[in-house]
């Protein structure tokens, strides 16, 4: 039996470290490769032995596929393909393609010179493994290889951000990733087709969310503010918002952004301009919104300077570099507030804070008070509950595959699906896989004439009863091909044998043969209403191609042979007439 | 499956192909030398055409001097320019379910087509096509409305009297169907029907025939197509370039295995090399420059100036050109430098890397920084102000007739020190030159076409094995400019089939197979036998279901349970339906074993009651020139056997009939 199997190493009832491993037809696709911002240890990276202990990943798998540019997706890869060893063809789009190797050598700076991590991968490494991308295009099918193809479709989230449909013959699977279902400042709402695949696996990281509009939420956002964001996705968005509300309202506290990451960053929306939304599309040409006039560069320096002020910094969830300096700057004072506009991870600083944690110990057993504001506001951009329903019903999968979430908001969702949309919902937990059956129809071709000749059929009035085809299946190596039987004894040099049977019928009748024949047609005539009966010039009858001749007997003038003659083709039609006539003919009136 | 041709131009197509239940546009090309015709449109009063004398028949009558006018032997209608549209005629284009598009030139038709012929289907096209091909409409609008015209001339298409006016207006075909430009609206109705697709997207019409657009070379977002059923191919080759320019490379090996390849967009000037054009136009500009006049390029505002740009980008400062003011005027001059920044994924690969750096993938966006390059809405407004001579102009329409490259025309044409270059080859530069003569000013004729060759069209069928090839009649002999060049046509086996305006043309291929799809119910309930090494053979006896033209065989119903007796029976329920096919039956007859089976009792030992399950003892074997006669006496029944039939004649004792056929049945195999 057929069957789908799917084991997340990674993103299993967790946010971080997506990764999941799916087997379908024969073919096993990796889904992501990312890191886990929670963990230091060998907990960041998905435990890749699952696939091979000893053999060389490539051979087991056929391909790898990421689905965007955040690390919690990408940020493994390096040490991957890299140190553990894959060469296989690794798939994303391009702006991901692009930003990627950015995020990656951000990362491992910050992971080797700052926290001075032993054994992690080098620029080199990232480089070498940036060799084996190969970019793919949206809503193009990609040949894997000549059964595997995949295809991509916008997802929104973040820029280059894409779902996966994996496919091979009539069974498939649909890989979310990340996405949002709502066009935000600068991106589209995600998008796909009915395209019903086996399985949905959908991420849920807002499970249970219903978020209200995004506008409430701006109007109070805006007072010394420190804004943790990732260079790319969100701070793009937010300084869209800024730059419109600073310049509607005639503001004049300065914003900064803090790494010299983002100008470039910027430069890339500007470049894949193709990927925003399409009012960011339409308008580009007039005033490309990733320029920003009232954004500057942040020093170090300015952090200490007084007067109000808004900075954005890197990373987003408080956990290393530049934001995690300003934080400890600006912690002790009240008046100072920090904004968490994204999901922050367990064992991060941003996600402590966000829990209410007030003492914070850090590295050298100083501990830290936080007396700083802390305001959490969703901008992060997942599809919520609504959203994920809404994506369900535009795919209608057979299942439901829930990852990249946590386990108690998961199992609100799985419930939601399997009661508004009757198909099965799983959730495994790392390590655990989920199982498939599946049943895949069997794709043969029909010998058009064949086809046509059912088809003409189907046509007619009475074809209210299904109808059967009859063909023979003709089976050469991978070739299935339906024909008709005359054609299937024709190609294989077969005679066909004709089984033909005449029955003599006697009938009592002193008449001469001719009427004889006329009584018969006109009896036949009358019962078999349905049928084609004639009567030919040589005086024999026919009914559809079943012959009758009526003959004097040799012995008895009183009695008529009838020689009704069919061919097995016929046999049914041909034994009901023979016992029809049997009863004798009506007496004439 | 027909081909519909409502399009002579080659490199200007349009095609209607019939294949299975769907109708497919390939192409909406608008032929525009229709406009060399019309006087040019002057931006500004131009007292040297509103004085051309009116022109008279031979017998002097003037009768036309009001609508046609003469400017150095040739005449010209004075009017708001026209456009020769494709047929409308030939095939109800209401009926056309998609239009394919394969780049933006080839799309300037098609407000005509969607918007007044009930057309209400889907157009399909890549987003840098439609981008740009808005961009060329926009343009082409801008051009002619900001000129208005009070005149249109009729009278000189009246067939009467268009057969006395001098060539090549007594020539040109179809005139009274030609049209004027159509409206901004009409435009944006007309693209708001296009969806857009990407290369490789497989696009599935009504599910019975898949639609992909392929990477052609040619331009930024150009796509030959693919259409597809499971078991047939057609490809779509229409304006493809193997040169290394700034689009994404040409998808060669998808073209593989087509049954029909249809062939257009090739080279309108199969003679001329484009990387040596390129050089002699570079060096005419300097040339001019140096010697103090200034460089006016009739362009496209999309496309090979792009190319060119970038090439004067790496020459100006070698040339000492760098205090030259370039500019670029078209309305739409500024959306199309932006745009070609943005498509990355669409370009060639040296210029998607720069991308990943980031940098603009063009280097005119530097030209543009450093104030090289400048562009201008129109000769109106800032351009005045920054105008510098010498200078090179870049602006459209390359016909020459409307545009502000017919003020630049008007401004340089009587110095010699000017040069006017021309580089699209869309249009015959004597023609386009000619109601400007007499001209001072020199003309460079360096035409750019990266299409097709004929050498690579050769190349490249070999390449890709078409069955057949379908081709405008213009490729299947030399230019008639050059007739002695054989080298310059098609040469395929079988020869191509050749097309022309208006002709419909019926497709050399037949199709015989569809894909169906076996439930996996059905497909465990087969049994299948092995024929022959490596053939097995499986009867089938299904139920086909049709939706959207997909076809699945599930596995034939059970038969109904008998209802109880409680309905009265009618007699026709009794009368066996003689659709119910029985199988093919094949093999033949082993006599001896036959006989011996008849003979045997199949109960040991007999069952007396059961009178025919006894052997016959009085079994007689006759033979015969093709085979045996087996004769139950007693029974008075006539087995005759041979080769491919057997023939049971019998009395009627169904029993014995059934009995004797199922015997024969086991010795055959069945289809």
């Amino acid at each position: 039996m057929p069957e789908i199997r799917v084991t997340p190493l990674g993103a299993g009832q967790d946010v971080g470290r997506s990764c999941i491993l799916v087997s379908i037809a024969g073919k096993n696709v990796m889904l992501d490769c990312g890191m886990h911002m929670g963990f230091s240890d060998d907990r960041r990276f998905p435990d890749f032995s699952y696939i091979t202990r000893s053999g060389r990943l490539t051979d087991f798998l056929d391909c790898v596929i990421i689905s965007h540019f955040h690390l919690d997706h990408c940020g493994a890869l390096p040490y991957f393909s890299e140190m553990v060893g894959y060469d296989g063809p690794i798939y994303m789009t391009q702006p991901t393609q692009a930003i990627c190797p950015i995020l990656l050598e951000d990362y491992r700076k910050i992971a080797v010179d700052k926290k001075g991590e032993a054994n992690f991968f080098t620029s080199q490494m990232i480089k070498d493994c940036m060799k084996k991308v190969v970019a793919v295009h949206l809503h193009q099918t990609v040949q894997v290889d000549d059964e595997l193809e995949i295809k991509a479709y916008y997802a929104g989230h973040v820029l280059g951000a894409a779902m996966f449909q994996i496919k091979v013959g009539s069974e498939s699977v649909v890989y979310t990733g990340d996405y949002n279902m709502t066009p935000d400042r600068h991106l589209g709402a995600a998008w796909i087709d009915k395209c019903r695949p086996n399985l949905l696996i959908t991420e849920s990281t807002y499970a249970t969310t219903i978020r209200d509009s995004k506008r409430c939420r701006e109007r109070d956002f805006l007072k010394k503010v420190l804004i943790p964001v990732f260079a790319l996705g969100r701070a793009q968005e937010l300084c869209i918002l800024l730059e419109t509300f600073w310049e509607r309202m005639d503001l004049k506290a300065p914003i900064y952004f803090s790494t010299g990451l983002t100008e470039k960053a910027n430069h890339y929306y500007k470049l894949f301009i193709p990927w925003t939304n399409q009012k960011i599309r339409k308008t580009f040409v007039q005033r490309n919104m990733f320029e920003f006039k009232h954004i500057k560069a942040f020093d170090r320096a300015f952090a200490d300077s007084p007067g109000p002020m808004v900075v954005f910094a890197t990373p987003g969830m408080l956990h290393a570099g530049q934001s995690l300096q300003i934080f400890r700057k600006w912690a002790g004072n009240e008046k100072n507030m920090v904004i968490m506009p994204g999901y922050c991870v367990q064992g991060t600083v941003g996600h402590k804070i966000l829990s209410g944690q007030r003492k914070l110990e850090m590295e050298g057993r100083q501990v830290l008070e936080v007396k700083m504001q802390v305001e959490y506001m969703s901008f992060s951009a997942h599809a919520d509950a609504k959203g994920i329903m809404q994506l369900v019903g535009q795919a209608e999968p057979e299942n439901v595959l829930l990852v990249h979430g946590e386990a108690k908001k998961m199992e609100f969702l799985k419930q939601k699906i399997e009661q508004e949309f009757r198909v099965s919902c799983y959730m495994p937990a790392n390590g655990e896989t989920v199982t498939l059956p599946t049943s895949p129809s069997i794709p043969v071709g029909v010998s058009l004439g064949l086809l046509k000749r059912e088809m003409a059929q189907g046509l007619l009035p009475d074809a209210k009863k299904p109808r059967l085809l009859h063909g023979t299946l003709i089976m050469k190596d991978s070739n299935f091909r339906l024909v008709s039987s005359e054609q299937a004894l024709k190609e294989l040099g077969l005679a066909e044998h004709q089984l033909r049977f005449t029955c003599r019928v006697h009938l009592h009748d002193t008449r001469k043969e001719q009427e004889t024949a006329v009584r018969v047609y006109s009896h036949l005539k009358s019962v078999l209403k349905d049928h084609c009966v004639q009567h030919l010039p040589d005086g024999s009858v026919t009914v559809e191609s079943i012959l009758i001749q009526a003959a004097a007997h040799s012995e008895d003038p009183g009695t008529k042979v009838l020689l009704v003659s069919w061919t097995y083709q016929d046999e049914e039609l041909g034994s009901y007439l023979t016992s029809l006539l049997k009863k004798g003919l009506p007496q004439a009136s | 499956m027909k081909l519909y041709c409502l399009s002579g131009h080659p490199t200007l197509p349009c095609n209607v192909l019939k294949f299975k239940s769907t109708t497919v546009m390939l192409d909406c090309g608008l032929d525009m030398t229709s406009t060399l015709n019309f006087l040019p449109l002057p931006l500004v009063q131009s007292p040297r055409l509103s004085n051309l004398p009116g022109w008279s028949l031979k017998d002097g009558n003037a009768f036309l001097d009001k609508e046609l006018k003469e400017c150095s032997g040739h005449v010209f209608v004075d009017s708001v320019p026209e456009f020769c549209l494709p047929e409308t005629e030939l095939i109800d284009l209401s009926t056309v379910d998609v239009i394919l598009i394969s780049n933006y030139h080839c799309m300037m038709a098609l407000p005509y087509i969607t918007e007044h012929t009930g057309f209400t289907g889907t157009v399909y096209a890549t987003e840098p096509t439609v981008q740009i091909g808005r961009l060329l409409m926009e343009e082409l609008v801008n051009f002619i409305e900001r000129v208005p015209k009070a005149q249109s001339a009729s009278l000189w298409k009246n067939k009467d009297i268009q057969r006395l006016l001098p060539s090549p207006l007594k020539d040109a075909v179809e005139v009274s169907t030609w049209r004027r430009c159509y409206t901004m609206q009409e435009v944006n109705s007309a693209l708001s029907k296009i969806q857009l697709v990407g290369y490789s997207q497989k696009i599935e019409l009504f599910g019975a025939v898949q639609v992909t657009p392929l990477s052609s070379g040619y331009a930024l977002g150009s796509s030959n197509w693919i259409i597809q059923s499971h078991y047939e191919k057609v490809s779509y080759v229409s304006g493809s370039s193997l040169l290394t320019t700034h689009p994404q490379p040409m998808d060669q090996a998808s073209l593989k295995n087509s049954d029909v390849l249809i062939l257009t967009g090739l080279t309108q000037i199969p003679t001329a090399n484009p990387d040596g054009m390129v050089g002699e136009f570079c060096s005419n500009l300097a040339l001019t420059v140096r010697n103090g006049g200034n460089v006016l390029v009739p362009c496209y505002p999309s496309g090979v100036i792009y190319d060119l740009l970038e090439c004067l980008y790496q020459y100006i400062d070698s040339a000492g050109l760098s205090s030259i003011p370039f500019y670029f005027i078209s309305p739409v001059a500024n959306s199309s430098l932006e745009f070609s920044q943005i498509f990355a994924e669409w370009l060639c690969h040296n210029k998607q890397t720069k991308v990943y750096l980031p940098e603009p993938p063009f280097p005119h966006a530097e030209l543009i920084q450093t104030n090289k390059l400048k562009h201008y809405p129109s000769i109106h407004g800032d351009f005045s102000n920054d105008f510098r001579q010498p200078c090179v102009v870049f602006t459209g329409h390359p016909s020459l007739r409307f545009g502000d490259v017919v003020h630049f025309m008007e401004l340089w044409g009587k110095s010699s020190l000017n040069t006017v270059i021309f580089t699209e080859p869309d249009f015959s530069y004597l023609e386009a030159l000619a109601p400007y003569q007499p001209l001072a000013m020199k003309c460079i004729y360096c035409p750019i076409d990266t299409r097709l060759n004929f050498i690579q069209v050769s190349k490249l069928l070999k390449e890709v094995q078409p069955l057949h090839v379908v081709c405008p009649e213009q490729y299947t002999q030399p230019p008639p400019a050059q007739s002695h060049r054989m080298d310059l046509m098609i040469d395929c086996q079988p020869p191509a089939m050749s097309y022309r305006r208006a002709e419909v043309l019926a497709l050399p291929f037949k199709r015989r197979y569809e894909k169906i799809e076996i439930m996996p119910e059905l497909a465990d309930s087969l049994v299948p036998m092995e024929i022959k090494p490596g053939v097995s053979l499986a009867t089938v006896s299904a139920v086909l279901h049709t939706k959207d033209n997909k076809h699945v065989l599930q596995p034939p119903p059970r038969p109904a349970q008998p209802t109880g007796g409680k309905k009265r029976k009618r007699a026709s329920d009794d009368i066996p339906d003689c659709k119910v096919l029985k199988p093919l039956l094949s093999g033949s007859i082993p006599v001896d074993q036959f006989v011996q089976t008849l003979e045997k009792s199949t109960h040991h030992p007999p069952v007396p009651f059961l009178l025919e399950q006894h052997g016959f003892s009085d079994i007689k074997v006759e033979d015969t020139a093709k085979g045996h006669i087996v004769l139950l006496q007693e029974a008075e029944t006539l087995i005759q056997i041979e080769e491919d039939s057997t023939h049971i004649i019998c009395d009627n004792d169904e029993m014995l009939r059934v009995r004797l056929r199922d015997l024969v049945l086991k010795f055959l195999q069945k289809f």
